[in-house]
């Protein structure tokens, strides 16, 4: 056990579930980096992100596999070995790339299991880096998750920090259906303890990050430490929350969502992604549908507004809820 | 080739202007003034301006994520650019964009872009719309080693042959898609018969000299111009920095940047092409690059001073607006 980042403990994932199993190889642009380069350093790379580093130095290059810029083909490619029994971790960098490569992953890969007629495993994890904080402008900051999310045939694993990134990679990498995993890039460098062993946590189960009495607050990804740190800056104010992680989109885990909502009878849900058809949207239909008459106030939600991610870093900030306009939301549900 | 001396001393004007927006850009991100990716062109000016200087009236651009120089040489206001990088208000794209998004389309300058291989096909349907119109404008794409391989730039090149539209592919081969080498990223020998093989001429340059860049671009624009469908031009240039302002580059060789930067440096070569050249001299050319350094610096004078973004500007120029979240 040691303090990690994120960027570590999903590397130190990669690295032992290569290590464990063959069939786990790694491909995506730049995992190892520097190919055919004059400076002969194959590997030094690891990933834009540094997510992949020392993977080609320990596992080589046919396990750590570097490609040129055609994401429909790597998501491809790693659809097709994934149906003949390999495991592939995938990595399209920035999560807005799904835009290129859309159809490999909804209509192909995400149908596999449903369309043969349950005769298909398709054991594939394809990583991306999501959400905004970074000042990148409107290509290359969306979450991305909650649009995926809206797929039948895929699961969805959002991490909010370190520990849970390891356990769900792993989890991701042993699932035989297609994983879209979706790293928080604001929080690479963010380090909580992780174990150094190998651990898993399973797909649908919440995490409850704090206990409270008076507000159900369910924040996704980057959001959930804001969330928590709203929250403890009510600590004084008398008003205590449960804060949920859902940790997996789909598949989602309504039932520590909805007791909580039946508890506290306040529900405030925050994503950094826009609100219409979003995850914010969803939960609040959830929180309608099935435990309306435990409601004591509106549904709060906090998001970002209908508009593509702005460049400007006041624009940006505006744009990504912050901690003040969480603990305003959790303030209008207890007035 | 016979450049007017108008055109000779423009065309240095627009590739130092690139250089020193580029320059002066590295050091203010190096201070902490400009925020976001920043992919600098630093090296490559001689390309966008040889190409460009052949475009006028509603001929179009389209970009890449190292977009300023073609925006520059296609004639952005670079005032407005520097604002744009610094996020302010009175930007080219109001702040909303930044570096990677710069555009200006009442000029023709469709969009730097963010995503590789995403031009190219915006870019054909602007030759479309030329050739629909009966017009004799062409439509340019710029767009990296590393584009080619990518399936939109593949779809777009065909479409384009098949619609035989005036459509002008410019691959700047630099060597390096991020990390990675072409010699790795492209798969065959021989990227420019692999591009012909698509039904159209590709022009090969050196992406070091105006000169010769000016004259495959001539040869591309002419041949899309009389309306004989899209055309490629081929350049080979280097990047005097790394993908990214605080890349660390290893996968150079040693000695690579002092090697470009002393032999691959366009500004000297364009000194030593016209040192025997009546029109023009090289105090012509000092007192262009003392002016360049005056726009520069008042670009940045400007960008600081320019008016900040003001958060309900967030859910301006969205085509329907909930208000703020
Ligand atoms: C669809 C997509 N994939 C990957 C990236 C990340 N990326 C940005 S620039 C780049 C390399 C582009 O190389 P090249 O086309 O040669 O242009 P250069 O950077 O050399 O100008 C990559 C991989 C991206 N922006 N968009
Ligand atoms: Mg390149």
């Amino acid at each position: 056990m040691s303090q990690k980042t994120m960027r570590d403990a999903i590397n130190e994932a990669l690295h032992q579930a290569m290590a464990e199993d063959d069939s786990v190889f790694v491909i995506g642009e730049d995992v190892a980096g520097c190919n055919g380069a004059p400076s002969g350093k194959v590997g030094v790379t690891g990933g834009v992100f540094g997510i992949t580093g020392g993977l080609y130095e320990k596992f080589g290059p046919l396990r750590c596999i570097d490609t040129p810029i055609s994401e429909s083909a790597i998501v491809g490619a790693a659809a097709g070995a994934a149906l003949m029994g390999m495991r592939p971790v995938a990595e399209i960098m920035f999560a807005d790339f799904i835009g290129v490569c859309m159809d490999q992953i909804v209509n192909q890969m995400g149908k596999f299991r449903y369309m043969f007629g349950g005769k298909s495993e398709c054991p594939a994890v394809i990583r991306f880096a999501a959400g905004g904080g970074f000042s990148a402008a409107g290509q290359h900051s969306q979450a991305m998750y909650q649009v995926m999310t809206s797929f039948p045939g895929l699961k969805v694993v959002v991490p909010s920090n370190a520990y849970d990134a390891k356990g769900l990679m792993l989890q991701a990498i042993a699932d035989n259906d297609p994983v879209l995993f979706f790293e928080p890039k604001a929080l690479y460098q963010v380090a909580c303890e992780v174990p150094d062993e190998m651990y898993k946590i399973p797909f649908g189960e919440a995490a409850m990050v704090r206990e409270g009495d008076d507000v159900t607050v369910v924040a996704f990804g980057q959001m959930v430490g804001k969330a928590a740190e709203a929250i403890d800056s009510l600590e004084e104010s008398g008003i205590t929350c449960d804060l949920i992680d859902p940790r997996t989109t789909s598949p989602l885990d309504t039932k520590t969502i909805l007791e909580s909502i039946e508890a506290t009878g306040r529900l405030v849900v925050v994503d950094e992604a826009p609100p219409r058809c979003g995850l914010t949207t969803d939960i609040a239909a959830l929180a309608a549908s099935k435990a309306f008459h435990s409601l004591k106030a509106p549904v709060v939600q906090v998001s970002a507004p209908h508009s593509p991610t702005p460049f400007s870093p006041e624009l940006e900030a505006a744009y990504i809820p912050s901690v003040e306009r969480i603990v305003a939301a959790i303030k209008e549900v207890t007035a | 080739m016979g450049l007017s001396r108008e055109s000779l001393l423009r065309a240095y004007r627009q590739m130092k202007t690139i250089r020193e927006f580029e320059e002066r850009a590295h050091a203010e991100i190096m201070n902490g003034q400009i925020a976001g990716f920043t992919h600098l062109y630093t090296g490559q000016e001689a390309n966008a301006v040889g190409v460009c200087e052949h475009l006028s009236g509603s001929d179009t651009i389209i970009s890449t994520h190292r977009g300023h120089g073609h925006c520059i040489a296609r004639g952005a206001d670079v005032i407005g650019m520097m604002k744009e990088l610094w996020g302010s208000s009175e930007g080219l794209c109001k702040g909303k964009g930044g570096s990677m998004h710069v555009a200006d389309i009442e000029n023709g300058i469709l969009g730097a872009n963010g995503i590789v291989g995403g031009g190219p096909p915006i870019s054909v349907g602007a030759a479309l719309a030329q050739k629909i119109r009966g017009t004799t404008n062409v439509a340019v794409s710029f767009a990296g080693d590393g584009s080619v391989n990518q399936g939109t730039t593949f779809e777009a090149m065909n479409l384009a042959v098949v619609l035989k539209v005036p459509a002008v592919f410019v691959i700047e081969n630099n060597y390096y898609s991020e990390h990675t080498n072409i010699s790795y990223a492209v798969g065959c020998d021989d990227l420019k018969a692999r591009t012909e093989a698509f039904g159209f001429p590709v022009f090969v340059a050196d992406g070091s000299n105006f000169f010769d860049v000016y004259e495959a671009a001539g040869k591309a624009i002419e041949h899309c111009r009389q309306g004989n469908g899209p055309a490629g031009i081929f350049a080979e240039t280097g990047r005097f920095h790394g993908h990214f302002v605080g890349d660390p580059q290893d996968y150079r060789a040693e000695g690579e940047l002092d090697d470009l930067r002393e032999n691959s440096d366009c500004l000297k070569i364009f000194r030593t092409n016209t040192a025997d050249m009546s029109e023009i001299s090289a105090s012509d050319l000092d007192a262009i690059d003392a002016e360049v350094m005056e726009l520069i610096d008042r670009s940045v004078t400007e960008a600081k001073a320019a008016p900040r973004p003001t958060p309900d500007q967030v859910t301006e120029d969205v085509y329907i607006n909930y208000g703020a979240a």
